[in-house]
């Protein structure tokens, strides 16, 4: 009889150790998702690799605040883009309103007038036109409120009420600012092409 | 056919592209899609867009040393566990 205590306390400690160390494989599968967000997120690879390190040590000393069976990959996600709005990078300009009112998809038609009059070229071909580097400059010149919500649906595929969730903001302001980022980001690419717009 | 720009159509087509719409509006969508050129073609560039986006920005992948260093996080939160 003297001994069940200590087996119970013993089972209860190796059940608790069992479940932080499921917690940390399945946190590590994760690692090259949240990676992606995180080096779309920061502004360089350097910068990228510091906050998954931030990420997955805040991660792993508040296991216990995860509850199993929802959304880990989102749950990290919360922890990176909180870690990333700490670090401060939030202090950015908003882009002026008047830029945020014009060229309303004019990169489509940026697209077809680089391509010249007539061209039957379909949208992939296209979209060819624009190199890696342009969409990667574009996003990178996006206002970090806007890219984070580009980065969380447009690349990661998340929904807006899961995107309001990671960044603690209501679902209106997911919406709003998708839009903004998309005109942005559009624009941006459709003044790559050179020219006038 | 339409062909002049549909910009009460564009939060539309976003939402319906992002699978945020209900069966109903999707319904809608889908039947204004069918009657207006003009948002059918930007729906097609659209989701040609997207697509391109991904993949142009998919690219690189987590270095190894990185992913080491992680793992050896595990370690760090719970030093006594894994002594």
């Amino acid at each position: 009889m003297s001994g069940q205590a200590p087996d119970r306390a013993g089972r209860g400690l190796a059940e608790k150790a069992l479940g932080r160390v499921r917690f940390e494989e399945e946190a590590l599968t994760y690692a090259d998702q949240v990676y992606q967000v995180a080096r779309h997120l920061a502004g360089s690879k350097e910068e990228a690799e510091e906050l998954m390190q931030e990420t997955y040590a805040r991660a792993f000393r508040s296991w216990r605040s995860y509850t199993p069976g929802t959304n880990m990959r989102a749950w990290l996600l919360r922890i990176l883009t909180n870690i990333n709005i700490d670090r401060g990078r939030q202090k950015q300009r908003q882009p002026s309103a008047r830029s945020l009112e014009d060229g309303d998809y004019s990169l489509y038609d940026r697209l077809e007038e680089v391509a010249g009059p007539g061209s039957a070229e379909d949208e992939e071909r296209l979209l060819h036109r624009l190199s890696q580097s342009d969409i990667v400059d574009a996003l990178t010149a996006l206002p970090h409120d806007f890219r984070d919500v580009l980065v969380l649906v447009d690349l990661s595929e998340f929904s807006y009420q899961e995107t309001a969730q990671i960044l603690s903001i209501p679902i209106g302001t997911v919406m709003s600012r998708l839009h903004r980022a998309r005109r942005l980001l559009r624009q941006s690419l459709a003044s790559s092409l050179g020219g006038g717009t | 056919m339409s062909e002049t720009p549909c910009t009460k159509c564009e939060r539309l087509l976003q939402l319906y592209l992002d699978g945020e719409l209900d069966k109903t509006e999707a319904g809608e969508a889908e039947i204004h899609l069918d009657t207006c050129g003009y948002c059918r073609r930007q729906y097609r560039f659209e989701r040609a867009f997207r697509e391109y986006l991904r993949q142009a920005l998919a690219g690189e992948s987590m270095s190894p040393e990185l992913r080491v260093k992680l793992v050896a996080l595990r370690t760090a939160a719970h030093p006594d566990d894994h002594a």
